[in-house]
């Protein structure tokens, strides 16, 4: 990984690039079958005390397995899970110094919101004056107050999904897992709860294990986020790293917006990497350096915000710089997602983010507008496949 | 406005006669029999067929009516107080009927949890060994229980093979055989429902609550047991109602001193052919079903509405 600083550091935590700083939680060489169906393959992965993790993947990947393999739910077929330094095999859920929040909540319907929450507390058989203040205290952290003493059936899909959340929180695990925690909060709520969260994982100095679709939600709240794949481990990295050095093509398209450009090597260097376009025969010059060989195809990606904007005619064989027309523009308020198209066929587009920072513009760049899009030499990754 | 609040409350015709349907069954099957037992309960004893005065006939006109209305009292209701027979008939009936229905539960429960547990592909069959007994007679399931249980019986024979006993144990014409009897024929009765309230729970919940720190056999008490209670209650009120009323299986597996007002009831209208006294056992006895279930529901609704 390149030695240089890669997007803001939220604090001074960085565990996992000291080789010996021991792993509070450890996946080593964890295979889940179903049958004969693989859902999770030969997964290593360490996670440290106090750190906010997130896993990141598609449907049917296996986040939901790992987790419950972490309960105590699913035995790994082989392998072997350690929470803190101890081999959970043969470990019965119940005694493991985790929670869970499940995926469909799994809310008692015959107990009250408040009894609902206070049922992992009277399972330690705390004394009732303080699980009467820590249910209070759920409440409140949840907005739920005015709700203490209803069914779960007589709740909304939101206020169900806030009270699964103070359940599991209750107890202050040492680990928490949170499957889709806020999938059904609205956006104003869902962006209180993150920050909520990273609150509470900070002063309880928990560590969370959050599974979630939106990379957004996993790049806002994870010190690190892993990205899966069938069964296994793509990239495990910090946000900004994940965002700004994907380490294959699947995470450079899974998080966020990016132009994929397919490229051959044509000359390597000291100083870096010289490659063109193949459909469209544009020159790239990267700093990188790749273990790719000269005529080898690769693919570059840059991030649509990297990519530079301008009316007027590109110059031809100009490094860097690539001519083209304005085919579609998507305005979304803040920014405006310019499609460049650069050859013949009509699909074959670049995406550039153009900042609206003025509310209105002499000559806007519009449809059809010749432009030329320009970039630097490490706005974007060479992938090898 | 009125328009639009006013429409939802409209029912259609259909709509009308499909709630109409289970009101008109339930007035022609259970009140207007109902109400000829009652009237026949206020009669009296006579040498005649049907076997009671007075008797109505429309054709006699209004003033016959009125005269045969003033003939009605309650008399048969005070004969039942007098007599002890009655009373005691009913408390046993019912503590019978109760012990039963703990058996059955406490029988029944571990196989509808067992069924509701078994693998997907298993529940059907299941099911159908449960519901399998009632393609036989229950006249001749209960006859069957005789042979098993008489003193050369098939259990003694067995018993004694084992060595377990010396001398065959007597437990036909005992309370234990209407137990025994009671149990094997109701229990399909509570497994059923026990069943689907048992297949209905979301097994996420048993795993949530182990994971707050619950061991399985706590979690079966703190959410299994609470969440199947409609089916155990509906299961048992199938058992205990029957059973109170009972009169084959005293009849056949019971002793002599067995009481039952199934039974009581049989001696008043067959041997006695005391119609009138025989019909105020029977409306008494519906009271004493329907008033505790009427209250539960009460209670059920009063905790439901306490809840919300
Ligand atoms: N008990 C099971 N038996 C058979 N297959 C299973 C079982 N549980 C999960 N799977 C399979 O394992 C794969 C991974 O499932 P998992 O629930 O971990 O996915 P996930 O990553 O959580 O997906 P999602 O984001 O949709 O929740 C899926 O293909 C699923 O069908
Ligand atoms: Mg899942």
């Amino acid at each position: 990984m390149a030695k240089k600083s890669i997007g803001p550091v939220r604090r001074e935590f960085v565990p996992w690039e000291s080789p010996d700083h021991p792993p509070f939680i450890e996946f080593r060489n964890v295979t889940k079958k179903f049958g004969e169906f693989t859902a999770v393959n030969d997964l290593s992965l360490k996670i440290y005390e106090r750190e906010f993790f997130a896993l990141l993947g598609g449907s049917g990947c296996g986040k939901t397995t790992l987790m419950r393999m972490l309960a105590g739910f699913e035995t790994p077929t082989t392998g072997q899970i350690f929470l803190d330094g101890q081999d959970m095999a043969g470990i019965p859920p119940y005694r493991r110094p985790s929670n869970m929040m499940f995926q469909s909540y799994a809310l008692f319907p015959h107990m009250s919101v408040e009894k609902n929450i206070a049922f992992g507390l009277k399972q330690d058989k705390l004394p009732a004056q303080d699980i009467e203040s820590r249910v209070a205290e759920m409440l409140r952290l949840t907005k739920l107050e005015e709700f203490a003493k209803r069914k779960p059936h007589q709740l909304s899909g939101g206020q169900r999904q806030r009270v699964a959340l103070a359940r599991s929180l209750a107890k202050r695990p040492k680990v928490l897992l949170l499957d889709e925690p806020l999938g059904a909060l609205d956006r104003k709520l869902r962006e209180e709860t993150q920050f909520e969260l990273m609150a509470l994982q900070e002063d309880l100095e928990m560590t969370f294990l959050i599974v979630t679709h939106d990379q957004e939600e996993a790049m806002t709240v994870a010190d690190r986020i892993a990205v899966m794949d069938k069964g296994q481990l793509v990239q495990v990295a910090t946000p900004a790293e994940i965002y700004e050095t994907p380490n294959s093509k699947f995470v450079a398209d899974f998080i966020g917006d990016v132009n994929l450009i397919e490229a051959k090597v044509v000359e390597k260097s000291t100083t870096g990497t010289r490659l063109v376009s193949v459909t469209d025969g544009f020159v790239i010059d990267s700093e990188q350096n790749t273990d790719a060989g000269t005529d080898e195809t690769v693919w570059y990606a840059i991030r649509p915000e990297k990519v530079r904007i301008a009316q007027g005619t590109g110059e031809a064989g100009a490094v860097n710089q690539i001519g083209g027309l304005v085919w579609d523009i998507a305005y979304l308020g803040d920014v405006s997602i310019i499609h460049v198209k650069v050859g013949e066929d009509d699909h074959d587009t670049i995406r550039s983010t153009f900042a609206n920072v003025s509310r209105m513009v002499e000559k806007p760049i519009t449809w059809d507008d010749e432009v030329v899009l320009t970039f630097d030499r490490d706005a974007g990754v060479i992938l090898r496949g | 406005m009125t328009d639009e609040i006013a429409a939802p409350a409209k029912r259609t015709f259909g709509g009308k006669l499909l709630i109409a349907v289970p009101y008109l069954w339930l007035l022609i099957f259970f009140l207007a029999p109902f109400l000829i037992v009652f009237k026949i309960s206020l009669s009296q004893v006579a040498i005649a067929i049907p076997p009671y005065i007075p008797t109505f006939d429309l054709a006699e006109g209004w003033q016959a009516f009125t005269d045969n209305l003033a003939e009605l009292s309650l008399e048969n209701y005070l004969w039942l107080t007098e007599d002890a027979l009655y009373w005691k008939s009913y408390v046993s009936s019912v503590i019978i009927a109760g012990i039963s229905t703990m058996l059955t539960l406490l029988i029944g429960y571990p196989i509808a949890y067992g069924m509701a547990r078994s693998p997907r592909a298993w529940r059907p069959t299941l099911l159908m060994l449960v519901i399998l007994p009632f393609w036989t007679s229950f006249l001749i399931r209960v006859y069957a229980w005789i042979g098993i249980l008489k003193n050369e019986g098939l259990l003694n024979q067995f018993l004694l093979m084992l060595g377990l006993i010396d001398e065959p144990l007597v437990i036909l014409n005992t309370n234990i055989a209407v137990y025994i009897g009671i149990v094997y024929s109701y229990l399909p009765f509570l497994v059923l429902p026990l069943y689907a309230s048992l297949e209905r729970l979301d097994g996420s919940l048993l795993e949530a609550a182990e994971d707050l720190g619950s061991p399985p056999w706590k979690a079966f008490w703190q959410i299994t047991v609470p969440l199947s209670l409609p089916g155990v209650i509906a299961g048992c009120f199938l058992v205990f109602i029957p059973a109170v009323g009972e009169f084959v299986i005293p009849d056949l597996l019971g002793g002599s001193d067995t009481l039952m007002i199934g039974k009581t009831l049989w001696v008043e209208f067959f041997n006695n052919r005391d119609w009138p006294v025989s019909s105020a056992v029977a409306v008494i006895l519906i009271l004493i079903l329907v008033i505790p279930i009427v209250l539960f529901q009460n209670q059920q609704q009063k905790m439901s509405e306490a809840d919300g």
